[in-house]
C-alpha cells in the first residue's frame, strides 16, 4: 500500500510540475497584466485615491514596466503586501515584480533568492524629534522612548546603533506609519526612527512641521529598489533597463513633454538608441523598439516622477539629495545604452 | 455479541466487506485511513518540491543565531545578541502574562457587569446592557486599537510632568505616574536580598529564580496552615463545649508577624518611580501597550462573560433561594452553599471557551506592537529569517499547546465542582 | 336617635395612591433611588453618561461634512471655532464611504453586490422564517450560492452552471448505484464522479457552452474585492461552505468508527486551539507551499479556504451541540422503523438538530463576521485595510477616529441586529420545544 501511495503522489505532483515553468516576461505578456506588489499604503510611494487608482513614487515603477512590457501603463494589477508577506508573494509567483521600497541587502538578495534590479531610492535611516527636547545629535538620546515600525530592517539598525554606542532605550514597535505618526505626536514617544524620506513625509503632514527636527545622523543605508524572483534573467533585465530608462532619460534631457519630438530622431545617438530610433536595444531585451518611450510617457523620467509624487512642490517635499543624478553630486548613475 | 450460540461459520468472500456490518466500518475506516493518509504525503510531497525550488530546506539552526532586535517588555533578561529562539520565549511569557491578567479582570469584571444586569436599579442595568452590547457587536481588533489609541491621547507625556509649571503630576503620594507611555508603579527592593537561583545555565529557556520570592513564599504558607491549624482548634473547641473562641485576632497575628520580620530581615523597600532624563525610571513600567491589550480583551471577554453569568443566574430557580431561607441560612450562605454551586455548573464550561478566546485573541497584540510571541517568533523573528514554515508551525505548535491545557485544567476543574447526577 | 349606626354600610371610593408611589415619581423612587446603594450608583451612573456625551456629542455634531483634505477640515474648523479638537472631520467618510462600502470593485458595477446581499436575504427566509415563507423558496435557496458566485465575480454564467452540474453528476451517480450496489458505493461513486466533472469535464463544458451560447457579464477579480462587502462576503462563504463540512466533522466526532472519530477530533481540536491569525499566516504565506509546485491563486479564495476552515470546526461543535440536544427516543424511533443511518439522519436526526442549532450558528456567523476583520493585519483591504491606505493618502494623512467610528458603527448595527435576530429565534424555538 505503502508503495502506491508515494506513486500516485509522485504521478499528481509531476502531472503538476509539467505546467508550470516559463518566462516571467511570456506570462506577463499572454496574461496582459502585470501583477506588481506594492505597500498597503505609505505616503507619496503607493496609495490608493478615492477612485482606487494606485498613485505613488513606487507604483510609477510598476506603471513603467507595464507601459514597456504591454504598451499600457494601466495594465497593473496592485497587490498591496505587507512587510511579512511581500517575499513570499513574490517567491510564489503572485507578483511578477516587487516595487515596496524594500532595502538591498545581502541575505535578501543572497540568502532568500532574490534578484534586485536597481535602486530608486537612496534612503537611510533617520531619526526625527520635537524641537522642545533641545536634541541635536543621535547620541544623546541615552534612555528614550523611540517608535519604529517593525517588519522592516530598522528595528536591527536601531539595535546595532544604540549597543555600538552603549546607550539605552526603548523600542516601541508599531505596526503602520499611520500608528507610529499619532503616538509620535501624542509624546507617547519622544522619537521617532524610520527611512529618511518617510520621517520628513510624515512630519510634512504635521499641523505644525516646524517644531520637529530631523536629527543629522542616518545610521543605515537603505537602497531602496525594486527586484524580481532570482534565476529569471530576461525579465530581470526588463525591470532593470526600464529603471535605468527612466534614470538615464533624466540625465540626456528626454522628458514627457519632448519625447514625441525626440524620438524622431536627434543629434545624440545614445538618445536615438534608447528611444528606439536606432539600433536595435529594444529586440535585446525581447521588446520592440519603442519601449522605452512608452516607459517614459507613462509617468515622465525619473526626475519628473520624483517632482510629482514626492518632490520639494509636493506636500511631502524631499529634496533630492543623494538622488540627484551623477553629475549633479547624486547618486544615480544610469549604466550606457549602447 | 451476547449470542449464546455460535453463528453459523462463514467462508470470507470479498463482497462481505461492503455489506457485512461486521466488516464494513472497517472498510470505511480503512478507506478513510489511505484518503487522509494519501492527502498528508501529497501536501509533503508538494511542500518539499517547492521548498527545493526556492532554496529553502526545512531546519531550525536559524533558532541558535542572534536575534539582532529588542524587546521592551521582558520579564528575563534578554539583549539582542541572545538568539531567535530566547527572543521567542520572551514573546512568549509575554503572551502568557497578558493571558493570565486578562482572564482574572475579565472574570471580575464579567461577574460584576452581570450581576449588576439584573439590578433593580434601571439606570444601572441599561447601562450594562449598553456596555455589553456594545463590545460583543463591535470586532474585538477595534476595540484594541481604540483602546491604545484612547490611552495615547488622553493622558499626560512624560514632559508634562517636567518643569516648575508641569501640567500633571504623580498619583497616590507621588508613587504612581500615570502616563500616555505606560503606568509606572512602585517596585518591590530588598536591600539585603539573598539573591538569586540561575536554571538551565545558558540555554535559551534560563530563567532565574529570586529566592526572596521563595522566602517570602515560604513564610506566607506556613502561616496560612498555622491559621487553619488554629482554626481548627477552634472548631474542635465549639464541638467540645458549644462556644467558639474568639481567633480573627490569633490568625491576622500569625499572618503578619513573620512576614514584617522576614521583610525587615530581607531590608525590604519600594522603589519609586521617578522623572529622569526622557522618561520615568525605577518602578515598575506597565507599558501602553500592554494595558491597552489587556483592558481592551478583558472588557470585550467580560462582556460576553456578563451574558454567561446572568444565563446562569437566571437559570437557578427562585424556589432554591425560598427553600434555602427556610432552612434558615442567611444570605451569604444562600450564595454560598445553594447558589453559586448550582450556577457555576451551568457558567464554567462555557467559561472556559471564553478563556481560550481570550487567550488566542492576544495574538492581535501586533496590532498595538505588544511583543507577544506572534509579534517575536511570527512577526520579527520571521520577517528577518525569512522562514515562514518554520516560524507559523512552531506558533501553531506553542497555540495548540496553551489551549489544550487550560481546556485539560479547567475541565479538570469543572469535574470537580460538577454535582453527581443520578 | 336609636337608629343611628357607627358603622359604615357602603364602600368608600379608593383614594389614589400617594403621590410618591405612582406616576414618573413612583417609578423614579422605585427603579433609581430605592436605597441609599442604589442612589449612589444611580448618581454615578448619571455622572458617567453625562461625561462620556458631553465628550462625544459635540464631537459627533460639530464637525465638518465637505472638505478635500484633513487640513482643509483644520481651516474649517478654525474658522469656525477657533480650534481644531474636539470636532469630528467626517469629510473624509463623505469623500470614501463608497470605497469603504466596496473596496475597488468597479463603481458601475455596485449593483451586483448590491443584488447579490439582497438575493441571499430572500434566500435565506424560508431557513430563517420557516414559518412565513412557502417552503419551496427552498429550490432558490439551493441555487443561490451559484448565483451568488457569478454576480460577484461575473465571467461567463457556465462556469457556476457547470459547478452546479457535478452536484447533479454526483445525485445521479449516486442514485443509480445505490440502487444497483450499496449505499456506501453509492456515496464514493458520487464524490467520485464530482470530482472527475468539476476536474477533468467541466473545463471543456464551459468553454464549449461559451463557444455556443455565450452569455456573460463583466468579470471582476477577487482582488478588486474590498472594504465592507469583503467583511460580508467572506462571512457568508465561511459559514455556507462550512456547513456541510460541519455536518460531516459533527457525524464523525459521534460516530462509533474510531479512526474517523478521532481524525474529525483531532481537526476540530487543532483548528479550535490555534488562533485564526496563525491560519491567515497560513493562508498568506504557506498554502501555496502545500499545493503542487506553479499552482497559484490569489489571496482572496486562499483566506476563504483558511476562513472556511476555522468556522468548519466551530460550525461542527454548533451541530454537535444541536444533536446531543435531541432527545434519544428519536434516534431510536428512527431505528425501530427501520431506517438506515444515513436514512435517519436525512430525515429524522439533521432536520431536527439543524433547527435547534441555528441560533448557535447565527452566533458563530457573527463570530466570524468580526473575525474577518483579522485579514486586513496580512494586508488584504477590509475596511480597516482600507482606513490605514486611506491614511497614506497625503490628503487624509494624519486622521484617525472618524474612519474608526464609522467602521465602528458599521459592525455594530449589523451585528446587534444578527443577535437580536438570533434571540428571537431562541424564544421561538424554546416555547415550540416545551
Amino acid at each position: 500500500m505503502k508503495k502506491s501511495v508515494i506513486l500516485g503522489v509522485a504521478t499528481i505532483a509531476g502531472l503538476a510540475a509539467g505546467a508550470a515553468v516559463a518566462g516571467t516576461v511570456d506570462d506577463v505578456k499572454a496574461r496582459g497584466k502585470l501583477n506588481c506588489g506594492v505597500t498597503t499604503g505609505l505616503v507619496g510611494f503607493a496609495a490608493p485615491d478615492a477612485n482606487g487608482e494606485w498613485q505613488g513614487f513606487d507604483v510609477s515603477v510598476c506603471r513603467a514596466v507595464a507601459a514597456a512590457v504591454l504598451g499600457d501603463a494601466n495594465a497593473v494589477e496592485f497587490v498591496p503586501t505587507t512587510g511579512k508577506t511581500r517575499f513570499t508573494a513574490l517567491a510564489s509567483g503572485e507578483i511578477d515584480m516587487l516595487a515596496r521600497n524594500t532595502t538591498w541587502t545581502f541575505s535578501r538578495d543572497v540568502d532568500l533568492k532574490f534578484e534586485f534590479t536597481g535602486v530608486n531610492y537612496y534612503d537611510g535611516q533617520g531619526f526625527m524629534v520635537p524641537k522642545a527636547l533641545g536634541v541635536s545629535s543621535a547620541k544623546e538620546l541615552d534612555g528614550a522612548t523611540v517608535c519604529i515600525q517593525t517588519g522592516t530592517t530598522t528595528e536591527l539598525n536601531l539595535a546595532d546603533f544604540f549597543r555600538s554606542n552603549n546607550i539605552s532605550y526603548e523600542p516601541v514597535p508599531i505596526e503602520t506609519n499611520a500608528e507610529a505618526q499619532q503616538q509620535y505626536l501624542a509624546g507617547a514617544c519622544d522619537v521617532y526612527t524610520t527611512d529618511a524620506s518617510g520621517l520628513a513625509a510624515t512630519r510634512a503632514t504635521f499641523e505644525n512641521p516646524g517644531d520637529h527636527v530631523l536629527l543629522p545622523e542616518i545610521i543605515s543605508k537603505e537602497p531602496l529598489g525594486p527586484l524580481v524572483r532570482h534565476g529569471d534573467h530576461e525579465w530581470g533585465d526588463v525591470v532593470r533597463w526600464t529603471l535605468n530608462a527612466l534614470i538615464a532619460a533624466e540625465e540626456l534631457g528626454v522628458t514627457s513633454a519632448n519625447i514625441e519630438e525626440m524620438s524622431a530622431g536627434t543629434d545624440n545617438p545614445e538618445v536615438n538608441r534608447l528611444l528606439g530610433s536606432e539600433g536595435t536595444l529594444g529586440e535585446m531585451l525581447g521588446l520592440d523598439a519603442t519601449w522605452a518611450q512608452r516607459a517614459i510617457k507613462s509617468g515622465g523620467n525619473y526626475g519628473e516622477i520624483f517632482a510629482k509624487n514626492i518632490g520639494e512642490e509636493t506636500p511631502i517635499g524631499l529634496a533630492r539629495g543623494l538622488n540627484a543624478q551623477w553629475t549633479d553630486g547624486g547618486l544615480l548613475y544610469a549604466p550606457p545604452f549602447r | 455479541m451476547t449470542t449464546l450460540t455460535d453463528p453459523p461459520k462463514e467462508h470470507f468472500r470479498l463482497s462481505m466487506l461492503l455489506y457485512d456490518t461486521r466488516y464494513r466500518s472497517a472498510t470505511i475506516q480503512v478507506i478513510a485511513l489511505i484518503g487522509f493518509m494519501l492527502l498528508a504525503a501529497w501536501i509533503i510531497s508538494n511542500t518539499i518540491q517547492n521548498l527545493e525550488a526556492l532554496g529553502k530546506p526545512v531546519e531550525f539552526g536559524f533558532f541558535a543565531e542572534p536575534a539582532s532586535y529588542d524587546i521592551n517588555q521582558r520579564l528575563l533578561e534578554y539583549t539582542s545578541r541572545d538568539s531567535h529562539l530566547r527572543a521567542a520565549f520572551i514573546g512568549l511569557l509575554n503572551t502568557l502574562v497578558v493571558a493570565v491578567l486578562g482572564c482574572i479582570t475579565a472574570t471580575v469584571v464579567g461577574v460584576l457587569v452581570g450581576v449588576l444586569r439584573l439590578s433593580n436599579n434601571w439606570l444601572v442595568a441599561r447601562i450594562m446592557t449598553v456596555y455589553v452590547e456594545m463590545f460583543r457587536n463591535v470586532p474585538v481588533l477595534l476595540w484594541i486599537v481604540l483602546a491604545m489609541a484612547i490611552l495615547i491621547e488622553s493622558l499626560p507625556a512624560p514632559r508634562a510632568f517636567r518643569g516648575e509649571d508641569a501640567t500633571a503630576s504623580m498619583n497616590l503620594f507621588d508613587s504612581v505616574a500615570v502616563t500616555n507611555r505606560g503606568v509606572y508603579i512602585p517596585e518591590f527592593l530588598f536591600s539585603r536580598s539573598l539573591g538569586d537561583i540561575h536554571l538551565f545555565g545558558t540555554s535559551s529557556i534560563r530563567f532565574d529564580i529570586s529566592l526572596d520570592l521563595i522566602a517570602v513564599l515560604i513564610v506566607l504558607g506556613g502561616s496560612i496552615f498555622a491559621m487553619r491549624k488554629v482554626s481548627a482548634w477552634a472548631a474542635a473547641k465549639q464541638e467540645a463545649t458549644g462556644d467558639r473562641p474568639t481567633i480573627w485576632y490569633i490568625n491576622l497575628g500569625i499572618l503578619i508577624v513573620p512576614m514584617l520580620i522576614l521583610l525587615t530581615i530581607l531590608g525590604f523597600h519600594l522603589g519609586y518611580p521617578e522623572l529622569k532624563g526622557f522618561n520615568f525610571s525605577g518602578g515598575t513600567h506597565m507599558r501602553n501597550s500592554l494595558i491597552a491589550l489587556w483592558l481592551a480583551l478583558s472588557l470585550y471577554t467580560a462582556a460576553f462573560i456578563a451574558e454567561i453569568v446572568r444565563a446562569g443566574i437566571l437559570a437557578i430557580s427562585k424556589g432554591q433561594t425560598e427553600a434555602a431561607s427556610a432552612l434558615g441560612l442567611r444570605p451569604g450562605r444562600t450564595m454560598r452553599l445553594v447558589i453559586l454551586p448550582q450556577a457555576l455548573r451551568v457558567i464554567i464550561p462555557p467559561m472556559i471557551s471564553n478563556y481560550l478566546n481570550l487567550t488566542k485573541n492576544s495574538s492581535l497584540a501586533i496590532a498595538v506592537g505588544y511583543m507577544d510571541i506572534t509579534g517575536t517568533l511570527g512577526g520579527i523573528t520571521m520577517n528577518q529569517t525569512g522562514r515562514e514554515l518554520e516560524c507559523v508551525l512552531l506558533l501553531m505548535l506553542v497555540y495548540l499547546t496553551i489551549s489544550l491545557s487550560i481546556s485539560a485544567v479547567m475541565n479538570w476543574y469543572n469535574n470537580r465542582v460538577k454535582l453527581v447526577e443520578r | 336617635m336609636s337608629d343611628v349606626s357607627f358603622v359604615r354600610t357602603e364602600m368608600l371610593p379608593e383614594q389614589a395612591p400617594p403621590a410618591s408611589e405612582v406616576g414618573a415619581i413612583g417609578w423614579i423612587k422605585h427603579n433609581l433611588f430605592s436605597s441609599w446603594f442604589n442612589s449612589i450608583l444611580t448618581l454615578v451612573s448619571l455622572y458617567a453618561i453625562y461625561y462620556v456625551l458631553s465628550g462625544i456629542l459635540p464631537w459627533i455634531f460639530q464637525s465638518v461634512w465637505n472638505a478635500d483634505s484633513l487640513n482643509q477640515c483644520r481651516e474649517i474648523m478654525l474658522e469656525n471655532w477657533g480650534s481644531t479638537h474636539g470636532h469630528a472631520c467626517w469629510a473624509v467618510i463623505n469623500d470614501r464611504w463608497l470605497q469603504l462600502l466596496f473596496g475597488f470593485y468597479p463603481s458601475h458595477l455596485y449593483w451586483r453586490p448590491i443584488l447579490a446581499l439582497i438575493l441571499l436575504l430572500v434566500a435565506l427566509a424560508p431557513v430563517l422564517y420557516s414559518d412565513r415563507v412557502p417552503t419551496k423558496m427552498l429550490i432558490f435557496s439551493a441555487i443561490y450560492p451559484f448565483l451568488m458566485v457569478w454576480l460577484m465575480w461575473g465571467g461567463t454564467i457556465w462556469g457556476p452552471v457547470s459547478a452546479a452540474l457535478g452536484f447533479v453528476v454526483g445525485w445521479g451517480a449516486y442514485t443509480l448505484l445505490s440502487k444497483q450496489l450499496s449505499e456506501l458505493i453509492g456515496l464514493i461513486g458520487a464524490a467520485v464522479a464530482a470530482v472527475i466533472w468539476w476536474l477533468v469535464i467541466s473545463g471543456y463544458f464551459t468553454g464549449a457552452m461559451d463557444s455556443i451560447l455565450p452569455i456573460g457579464i463583466e468579470a471582476v477579480e477577487s482582488r478588486q474585492f474590498g472594504g465592507f462587502m469583503l467583511a460580508i462576503l467572506l462571512g457568508v462563504v465561511a459559514i455556507g461552505v462550512s456547513l456541510p463540512i460541519g455536518i460531516v466533522l459533527a457525524l464523525g466526532r459521534q460516530s462509533d468508527l474510531l479512526i474517523v472519530k478521532y481524525m474529525c477530533v483531532g481537526f476540530i481540536e487543532f483548528i479550535r486551539g490555534v488562533p485564526l491569525i496563525t491560519l491567515l499566516f497560513v493562508a498568506s504565506l504557506l498554502l501555496n507551499l502545500f499545493l503542487p509546485p506553479g499552482t497559484n491563486f490569489d489571496i482572496i479564495l486562499r483566506v476563504m479556504i483558511m476562513m472556511t476552515l476555522f468556522s468548519a470546526a466551530y460550525m461542527a461543535e454548533v451541530i454537535r451541540g444541536g444533536l446531543a440536544a435531541l432527545p434519544r427516543g428519536q434516534y431510536e424511533g428512527a431505528d425501530s422503523l427501520g431506517l438506515n443511518y444515513w436514512q435517519a439522519q436525512r430525515l429524522i436526526i439533521m432536520p431536527q438538530a439543524l433547527k435547534i442549532s441555528i441560533p448557535g450558528i447565527v452566533s458563530t456567523f457573527i463570530g466570524i463576521f468580526k473575525d474577518t476583520t483579522l485579514v486586513s493585519i496580512i494586508g488584504l483591504f477590509d475596511v480597516i485595510g482600507l482606513a490605514s491606505a486611506i491614511r497614506a493618502d497625503t490628503a487624509w494623512n494624519g486622521i484617525y477616529w472618524e474612519l474608526f467610528a464609522f467602521i465602528a458603527a458599521l459592525f455594530f448595527v449589523v451585528c446587534f441586529s444578527m443577535s437580536r435576530y438570533s434571540m428571537y429565534l431562541e424564544r421561538k424555538l424554546q416555547t415550540g420545544h416545551r
